[in-house]
């Protein structure tokens, strides 16, 4: 289903809403290096339109988004 | 990403109003900007101004305000789902404020929303400009020593100049 990444930093949002799923990742994002990635989970169904959004927006990339039924996933690399 | 969207967005926002369903928009653009890298500055004025006191307590009343659904916050799931039709004389008992406020404040918390005052600290954490309408102080009696240190104070001018080098200008 998912492919491996070395995963760097995981960051669990289950049960929280917007903004905190793209606040939390902000915060992750900033404690690791440029090139390394984070790991996000998230049960905001609003997460995965926000969190483009914020990849987009951020320059950081998107690189994989699991969606698990109700769980979503994403992978991420600080590009920045 | 390819092309990846770097540049400093701003944005600017007015925050007029202090009761707890408005407090919210104004706190979640903010942070989901700041958190998007964007410059943010929000201007908080008016009834909007009590949401810098050092100790917040936003209300909510639905008196007046009949889009506000009545949920309970407990209870089975068919239960909280009930809109209870409160009529609006039964809002003029002494406390129903109150009651109201708790109960959304529960709903929130269960569903897992941050309260205002977490929104508010994540806003300064992200360096997003609180800034105090001046005026408004005067009229309602506020001094600076009221509010949170991380606030700046200023007037309709300092807004202006600040919105007018945005990319979102939105009033709450």
């Amino acid at each position: 289903m998912s492919i491996e990444h070395d995963v760097n930093k995981e960051v669990d949002c289950s049960g929280m809403l917007c903004p905190m799923p793209i606040v939390l990742t902000t915060k992750a994002i900033k404690e690791v290096d440029i090139g390394e990635v984070i790991k996000v989970i998230s049960t905001d169904a609003g997460s995965p339109p926000d969190m483009k959004a914020w990849a987009r927006q951020t320059g950081h990339e998107l690189l994989e988004y699991v969606n698990d039924e109700t769980v979503f996933t994403f992978y991420i690399r600080r590009a920045n | 990403m390819g092309t990846s969207n770097v540049e400093t967005k701003r944005l600017a926002l007015i925050a007029s109003k202090g009761t707890l369903d408005w407090a919210y928009p104004p706190f979640i653009l903010a942070t989901a900007a700041g958190a998007m890298g964007w410059e943010v500055g929000v201007f908080f004025t008016f009834y909007g101004l009590t949401l810098l006191k050092e100790d917040i307590e936003p209300a909510v009343t639905p008196m007046g305000n009949p889009s506000m659904p009545m949920k309970m916050p407990f209870g089975p799931e068919g239960f909280q789902n009930i809109d209870w039709p409160i009529p609006q004389l039964a809002m003029n008992i002494p406390g129903f404020n109150s009651v109201a406020t708790g109960l959304m404040k529960q709903t929130f918390k269960n569903k897992g929303v941050a309260t205002v005052g977490e929104l508010r600290d994540m806003a300064v954490d992200l360096n997003v400009s609180l800034i105090g309408c001046q005026m408004t102080m005067d009229v309602f009696g506020f001094e600076k020593e009221d509010f949170i240190d991380a606030c700046e104070i200023g007037g309709a001018a300092t807004f202006l100049e600040y919105a007018s080098e945005a990319d979102v200008s939105l009033f709450v």
